[in-house]
C-alpha cells in the first residue's frame, strides 16, 4: 500500500496496538532520548513472555541508568549492589532451581566493578543469565569511561580519547566468558537497527532455553546506544555506536551448541559476509 | 564428634555444632571463603548443608559469600555466612545495604581477636544502621545463640551477627543440639520466587527506597527514616549475665570468650573474700546499658574495669553505660599468639586475676605481655 502524503490524511494519528511489553507496568520510563536500553529491556520481556515462563522468571539488577526499570519491571525482583548482580543471582538461583533467573547489569556494573563476580558464576556453571546492556560509557555519571570504552572513545575522564598506552585496553567480555567451560550459550548483539534487535531477540531466547534445559551459565551482552554519554546529538547515536562500539565489540553469537567463536573470527564471518551480499548485489539482486 | 560417657551427649568441636545448630534452625544456605580460625565452619556447612537438602558454596570471596547470602535470603530462605574480622571488612557494603534491604542474614564472626568490637557494633559499613549482635561465651551459648540469631534475625527483617573466636570455633564440649522454643513468626511475603512476576504486583527485594509503579515507595529519606526509626524497638531485645553485682566494690565488664576467663577469676577472688561482681553482655548490640547503670549503682561500687582483648573498644560502652557513676578503667589489652589467633598470653586466669585485683585495690596493673618491648615510641617531631 503506497500512503499517500500530498495531503493531511483524513483521521488523527491513533494507537494501532499496545506498544508496551505486558511484563512492564508503565509505558513511562526515566531514560534519555535515543537510549538503546529500553529497546534491549523490550526484547527480554517479551521473550520471558513468548517462552511461557513469566510466573517463574526472577531479576537481579546492578546498579546503572536501567535501575530504574526496577519500579516498572512487572517481574520478581531483587536489587543488588554495583556489581554484585552475579553472586546475588547465585544465591536466588540456587534456592529456586526451577526459576527463570537473570541479570540486568551494565559495562561499569559488570565489568568495571564485578568482573570476577561474572567470571566465577559463568565458570562455576550457575544456570541462569546474565544481561549485560553495553554502551562503553558510565551512562548513570554522566558519560566517563568504562572497562569497555573503545581505543579513542571520547568520555569525560578520557578527553582526548581512550589512549591504550595511558588508559589500557578495552575488555571483550564475551570473550572471556565463552571459553570457560560452565558457560553454555554466550552472544553479543545490538539494538542499534531494526535487524540487529532481532537478532538479539533470537539471542535472548536461545539463552533463556539453554538456561532452562539446565546447560550452564547463559551470556547476552547487548550493545546500545548512548547518546547523552557520548555527548552526541540524538539521531546520530545509532550509527556512532556500530562505527565505534560495533566495530570493537562484534556482534555474534561467541559460544552455542558446544562452538567457541572469537571475536576476531565472528568479524571476519561479518566481512565474508558482507563481500558476499555486496556481489550479490552487484550481480543485480540478492540470492535465494 | 565422639561419644562421651554422658547420655545424649557428643564431644564436639564449636564450628561443628555451630553448624549443625543452624542447620536445625532452618538454614539452607551457606557461602563463604575459607580464613582461619573461620574455616572449620565453612568445612562443616560444606559438608552437612547438602545432607540436610541445603546448598553451601565456596565462594571466590567474601565479597561473592555476602552476595551469595543476599540473594538466598532475598527467596526467603534462612541463609547465612561468615569469616574474620577481615574477611567481614571486606562485606561491608553489603552488610550496611542489607539492613536496608531488610534482609535477615545471620553472619558469623569467628573473630582473631575482640578488636572487631568496634566494626560489630558501629558498623564498618556506611550509612545508618544497626546489627543485633550475640556474643556466645563458650559451645554450649554458641549453639543457643545461633539459633536466636536466625529467629532474631527473621524477627525483625535485620542481621544478625554471632561474634565468635578461635576458642568457640575450636574448643570441643561434649554437647547436645536441641532445638529451643521459640514464637512463631509470620510468613515472609517479603520474599520473592518468580510466582507473581506479570501478576501486575510483582514483589521487589532493594535497598533503595523504589518501589514498584502502584506500590508504596519510601524514597531515598523515607528509607532511612523508616530504618532509623526501627532501631530502637531492636534494643529491647538487650541481653545480659550479672554476677556478683549487689555488694560489690568492683565491677568487671568482659564478653564473649574471655568473660568466660573473667568469670572465673571473679568466682576466685570472690572465694578469698573481694567484693567484686561482673557484667557480661550477652549482646554487645544492643549493649546492656540498663542493667550496666544498674550494677555501677549499687551502694559499695567503687570502680568499673573492662577487660577485653582489644587496644580499649568495648570500654567505650561501658563508659556510656556507667555514666558517670564510678570510674571506668580499661584492663585489657592487645594480646594475641604468634600467628594472630587472639589466644594471646593475656588470656589467662592468673595474669586476668591479677589485673581485677590490682583495679581492685587500687595498684598499678600489671604489664601486659609484649606492650615493653613493643611499646611505640613518639619520634622527635611528636613529642
Amino acid at each position: 500500500m503506497i500512503i499517500d502524503t500530498s495531503s493531511a490524511p483524513t483521521v488523527p494519528a491513533r494507537k494501532v496496538e499496545a506498544r508496551k511489553p505486558d511484563l512492564l507496568l508503565t509505558e513511562e520510563h526515566q531514560m534519555c532520548p535515543g537510549c538503546g536500553e529500553p529497546l534491549a529491556v523490550r526484547q527480554f520481556l517479551e521473550t520471558i513472555d513468548e517462552l511461557g515462563v513469566a510466573t517463574r522468571a526472577v531479576a537481579v539488577v546492578g546498579i546503572g541508568c536501567y535501575t530504574s526499570f526496577s519500579g516498572s519491571l512487572d517481574v520478581d525482583l531483587v536489587q543488588a549492589l554495583h556489581g554484585r548482580a552475579p553472586s546475588v543471582a547465585t544465591g536466588v538461583k540456587r534456592m529456586l532451581p526451577d526459576a527463570l533467573v537473570f541479570t540486568l547489569q551494565g559495562d561499569g556494573d559488570m565489568v568495571n566493578e564485578g568482573l570476577q563476580e561474572v567470571l566465577h558464576t559463568a565458570a562455576r556453571g550457575e544456570k541462569l543469565t546474565c544481561i549485560l546492556l553495553n554502551n562503553g560509557v558510565f551512562g548513570e555519571t554522566g558519560g566517563h569511561m568504562t572497562a569497555t570504552s573503545v581505543i579513542g572513545q571520547r568520555t569525560k575522564n578520557s578527553l582526548d580519547g581512550r589512549d591504550a598506552d595511558y588508559h589500557g585496553y578495552p575488555i571483550l567480555i564475551g570473550d572471556l566468558i565463552a571459553r570457560l567451560q560452565g558457560a553454555s550459550y554466550v552472544a553479543r548483539g545490538s539494538v542499534h537497527n531494526a535487524g540487529s534487535v532481532a537478532r538479539t531477540r533470537k539471542m535472548f531466547k536461545r539463552a533463556f532455553e539453554s538456561q532452562l534445559r539446565g546447560e550452564g551459565f547463559t551470556f547476552v551482552e547487548v550493545l546500545t546506544m548512548c547518546p547523552t554519554g557520548w555527548f552526541l546529538p540524538t539521531a546520530e547515536g545509532p550509527q556512532y555506536m556500530q562505527s565505534t562500539l560495533g566495530e570493537v565489540h562484534i556482534m555474534g553469537e561467541l559460544k552455542a551448541d558446544g562452538r567457541v567463536r572469537t571475536t576476531e573470527e565472528l568479524h571476519a564471518e561479518n566481512l565474508t559476509r558482507q563481500r558476499e551480499l555486496d556481489e550479490q548485489l552487484a550481480r543485480g539482486g540478492l540470492d535465494a | 564428634m565422639t561419644n562421651t560417657t554422658v547420655p545424649g551427649r557428643v564431644l564436639m568441636e564449636g564450628s561443628e555444632a555451630l553448624a549443625r545448630a543452624s542447620i536445625t534452625a532452618g538454614c539452607r544456605f551457606f557461602a563463604g571463603y575459607p580464613m582461619t580460625p573461620f574455616t572449620e565452619l565453612l568445612e562443616h556447612f560444606a559438608r552437612l548443608l547438602p545432607e540436610n537438602g541445603g546448598v553451601c558454596i565456596n565462594a571466590e570471596s567474601e565479597l561473592e559469600a555476602v552476595g551469595m547470602a543476599w540473594g538466598a535470603l532475598a527467596t526467603g530462605a534462612r541463609a547465612a555466612t561468615g569469616s574474620t574480622g577481615q574477611g567481614l571488612s571486606l562485606m561491608q557494603e553489603s552488610l550496611s545495604e542489607m539492613t536496608l534491604a531488610e534482609l535477615p542474614l545471620v553472619v558469623f564472626n569467628m573473630a582473631r581477636s575482640q578488636g572487631d568490637y568496634f566494626q560489630a557494633t558501629r558498623g564498618g559499613g556506611h550509612g545508618d544502621y544497626r546489627h543485633i549482635v550475640l556474643a556466645p561465651q563458650d559451645v554450649r551459648e554458641g549453639i543457643e545463640h545461633t539459633q536466636l540469631a536466625f529467629h532474631l534475625a527473621d524477627k525483625w527483617r535485620n542481621p544478625v551477627l554471632v561474634y565468635g573466636d578461635y576458642l568457640l570455633a575450636h574448643t570441643q564440649e561434649a554437647i547436645s543440639i536441641e532445638p529451643i522454643a521459640l514464637p512463631e513468626l509470620p510468613t515472609k511475603d517479603w520474599a520473592v520466587d518468580g510466582s507473581r512476576t506479570g501478576s501486575g504486583r510483582s514483589g521487589s527485594v532493594t535497598p533503595l527506597g523504589v518501589g514498584k509503579v502502584g506500590q508504596l515507595a519510601l524514597g531515598q529519606e523515607g528509607k532511612a527514616q523508616y530504618i532509623a526509626t526501627k532501631i530502637p524497638h531492636m534494643e529491647s531485645e538487650a541481653r545480659v549475665d550479672v554476677g556478683f553485682c549487689d555488694d560489690a566494690e568492683t565491677i568487671v565488664v568482659a564478653f564473649g570468650s574471655p568473660a568466660k576467663f573473667v568469670k572465673y577469676a571473679v568466682a576466685q577472688l570472690r572465694a578469698v573474700g573481694h567484693r567484686i561482681g561482673y557484667v557480661r553482655p550477652v549482646t554487645l548490640w544492643p549493649f546492656p546499658y540498663a542493667a550496666l547503670a544498674a550494677a555501677a549503682a549499687g551502694p559499695n561500687v567503687r570502680c568499673v574495669g573492662s577487660f577485653e582483648l582489644s587496644a580499649g573498644q568495648l570500654v567505650d560502652d561501658v563508659r556510656l553505660g556507667v555514666g558517670g557513676r564510678a570510674p571506668v578503667t580499661f584492663i585489657g589489652g592487645v594480646s594475641t599468639d604468634h600467628s594472630g589467633f587472639g589466644v594471646g598470653r593475656l588470656l589467662d586466669v592468673e595474669m586476668i586475676s591479677a589485673r581485677i585485683l590490682a583495679l581492685h585495690e587500687g595498684r598499678e596493673l600489671p604489664p601486659i605481655p609484649g606492650y615493653r618491648e613493643h611499646a611505640y615510641e613518639p619520634r622527635e617531631h611528636q613529642r
